[in-house]
């Protein structure tokens, strides 16, 4: 590899002037003007992009010209990483043979995926048969040449639709005192009268009875994780992937409640983990289950299986 | 074929990673005066060489390396801007003409001066390709994907022919030595930089002879039995990249059925796969058991090396038919086969 400042350099000061001649020539000008177009054989297949004699036989192409495109599918592809400055993107994208509808030969040229960072890997959805369009540069920038396509770009296959209501919630008198237990740095809940099962956070009825309930138990903000998921889409109430929510039983209560787990790597996450609640500082409380960041290990042996089958 | 035509001596330099601080002409002495030692001869009937002046970046670079080979009084002397490969079958056109009996190949590449997968642009079509500033990595791969997606080779397949080779080429004195391959990351997807073959400094030498001059000069002369080169279009679009068919037609042409082992001019693991299929070479032949291209890639003189490997394997009995492969132009468009054996009209 040459150094930064290459001691010797080998150019054509202003390039090497080509002729085209006529069908790389006509090739060329329609493409200046925004169109893609084939030539023709004897045999009937459209090559494209032109050539003069047709691969096959040797024989010269016809004179008819066959518009083709502009959309077309990917038939083979290359995944560049990392951009040589040679290269016509300077971001992650691929190198693809794209043969155009209507052609019976590929181009080979740039494709363009979107925005990536540096050494990232192909999007998934880059694979060989995928419709990709030209992206033209604009008409004063087009000189007649193949670069006259600046690459291409997968065809429209989605949208993203923005959707904003707003809305003002009321979580109803129960859960409204369950968070003003909350704000306190308290965890209550009811007793039912009837099963006898602590309902966290009460609703003002037990669900399985359907009776009223009154009686107020404080539950502890340790507990044990019943069962959890590994989470790999990010969701704005944690953002950083993968994180785990699981079924927490508090202890002292009947009923699990869906928490986040943390400070453990997600592989790690185990039915019957002791856990305890990580509160944010109390300066920060309001009447939120968000003063509770996430639940935390603790470091307590598991609880058998046995024990939360149940709650699962 | 009207005359018997062999290699009768083969000499090739350690190949090197890195700049040695020798010029072409100081790679190539050495073995210009290696091989006329070793053949007893001073002067030959023909001299050719292959060599690409823009590794150099000089235009008529490959004449300076005649100063290796003593040119005067003037010699019969010719050059091809390729692998010496395909200067070894010039050189065997023009014994079969039957005016001379020996003749001096050679071939030399220097990539460490520039960077190979950027100069290798320069032989791509000018209208089409080379200005998007394709590389050759960059294409190579686009081959790569098609064929593991026609044939169901999976990338594990690929890296297996880089182990092999690897494995291969450490115990071949002249080769690099490179480790097992590791969990390397993407170079251009889907080619990790283990399915690349190790650019080098290098340079290789043949010297061929006809019937009794061949039997005079060798031991076990290595005859050419059957060569044949053959091209396809340039452009990819217009190719089955996932195939070589040129490969088939020239192994065909040269009796490639029934060999022992081959030397394949694979410059990335794809392409032994390819050939191996083109070449219908099955389990029982032995693929470059020198290494083949991948651990050390002297360009210009890495075809011609198969060759001389083919060769050197006849003449060391391990084969009694070997071939050699070699190949031009991107994604194998152009691609020679010699086949070489122990007995005259083998």
């Amino acid at each position: 590899m040459p150094s930064e400042s290459p001691n010797h350099v080998l150019e054509f000061p202003g390039g090497y002037t080509r002729s085209v001649g006529p069908v790389i020539g006509r090739f060329l000008s329609e493409l200046r003007d925004g169109r893609l177009v084939g030539v023709r054989t004897a045999a009937g297949r459209v090559l494209f992009p032109p050539l003069e004699y047709d691969p096959d036989t040797g024989d010269a192409v016809t004179d008819e010209f066959v518009p083709v495109g502009p959309a077309g599918s990917v038939q083979s592809w290359s995944w560049v990483s990392r951009p040589l400055r040679t290269h016509p993107l300077d971001r992650p994208f691929a190198w693809a043979l794209i043969q155009p509808d209507g052609a019976d030969t590929a181009l080979l040229h740039a494709l363009d995926v979107g925005v990536l960072e540096e050494g990232a890997d192909a999007p998934r959805f880059l694979k060989t048969g995928m419709r990709v369009r030209p992206k033209y540069r604009g008409r004063g920038k087009r000189a007649g040449s193949i670069s006259d396509i600046e690459c291409f770009e997968p065809e429209v296959t989605m949208i993203n639709a923005p959707t904003r209501l707003e809305y003002d919630l009321q979580g109803g008198r129960a859960l409204d005192h369950f968070l003003e237990g909350v704000s306190q740095g308290r965890l209550i809940g009811h007793r039912c009268p009837v099963c006898e099962q602590v309902i966290v956070p009460m609703k003002g009825l037990c669900p399985k009875d359907g009776v009223p309930t009154t009686e107020e138990v404080e539950v502890a903000d340790t507990g044990t994780v019943t069962t959890y998921a590994v989470n790999n889409l990010p969701d704005p109430r944690a953002p950083e992937v993968p994180f785990v929510s699981a079924y927490i039983l508090l202890d002292g209560a009947d009923l699990t409640m869906l928490a986040l787990v943390a400070g453990i790597p997600a592989d790690q996450v185990r039915m019957g983990m002791r856990v305890k609640a990580a509160w944010k500082p109390r300066e920060e409380w309001g009447k939120t289950m968000a003063n509770i960041k996430w639940f935390e290990p603790l470091d307590e042996p598991d609880v058998p299986f046995d024990a939360i089958k149940d709650y699962v | 074929m009207s005359r018997d035509i062999a290699v009768v001596a083969f000499v090739q330099t350690e190949h090197t990673a890195e700049d040695s601080g020798r010029s072409e002409v100081e790679l190539l002495a050495p073995l210009i005066t290696e091989i006329k030692e070793r053949t007893g001869q001073k002067r030959f009937g023909f001299t050719c060489s292959g060599s690409c002046d823009y590794l150099a970046g000089a235009p008529f670079s490959f004449v300076s390396a005649l100063d290796a080979v003593g040119a005067w009084p003037p010699i019969s002397e010719s050059h091809v801007e390729m692998d010496a490969a395909w200067a070894l079958y010039e050189a065997w056109v023009k014994l079969q003409h039957g005016e001379i009996d020996t003749a001096l190949v050679y071939g030399f590449g220097k990539p460490s001066q520039g960077t190979l997968r950027e100069i290798m642009t320069q032989q791509y079509d000018p209208y089409y390709l080379a200005p998007l500033g394709l590389d050759q990595v960059s294409l190579a791969a686009l081959q790569a994907r098609a064929y593991l997606e026609r044939s169901g080779a999976k990338e594990d397949d690929l890296k297996a022919v880089a182990a092999r080779s690897r494995a291969a080429g450490r115990d071949n004195p002249f080769a690099l030595d490179l480790d097992d391959p590791g969990d390397d990351g993407y170079d251009v997807a889907p080619l990790r930089p283990y399915d690349i073959a190790a650019d080098a400094d290098g340079a290789a030498a043949i010297v061929l002879a006809a019937g009794d001059k061949a039997r005079e000069l060798c031991e076990r002369p290595a005859w050419i039995t059957g060569i044949d080169h053959r091209s396809e279009a340039h452009l990819p679009g217009v190719r089955d990249l996932t195939r070589s068919e040129s490969t088939r037609i020239a192994g065909e042409k040269a009796g490639a059925a029934g060999v022992q082992v081959a030397e394949l001019h694979a410059q990335f693991t794809h392409e032994e796969l390819i050939l191996r299929e083109a070449l219908g070479l099955g389990d029982d032949v032995a693929v470059n058991p020198s290494g083949g291209a991948l651990p050390a890639n002297p360009v210009m003189a890495t075809g011609l090396i198969r060759i001389g490997e083919a060769a050197a394997r006849v003449q060391d009995g391990t084969a009694s038919r070997a071939l050699a492969h070699a190949t031009s132009g991107p994604c194998l468009q152009q691609n020679l086969v010699c086949v070489l054996s122990g007995e005259n009209h083998g």
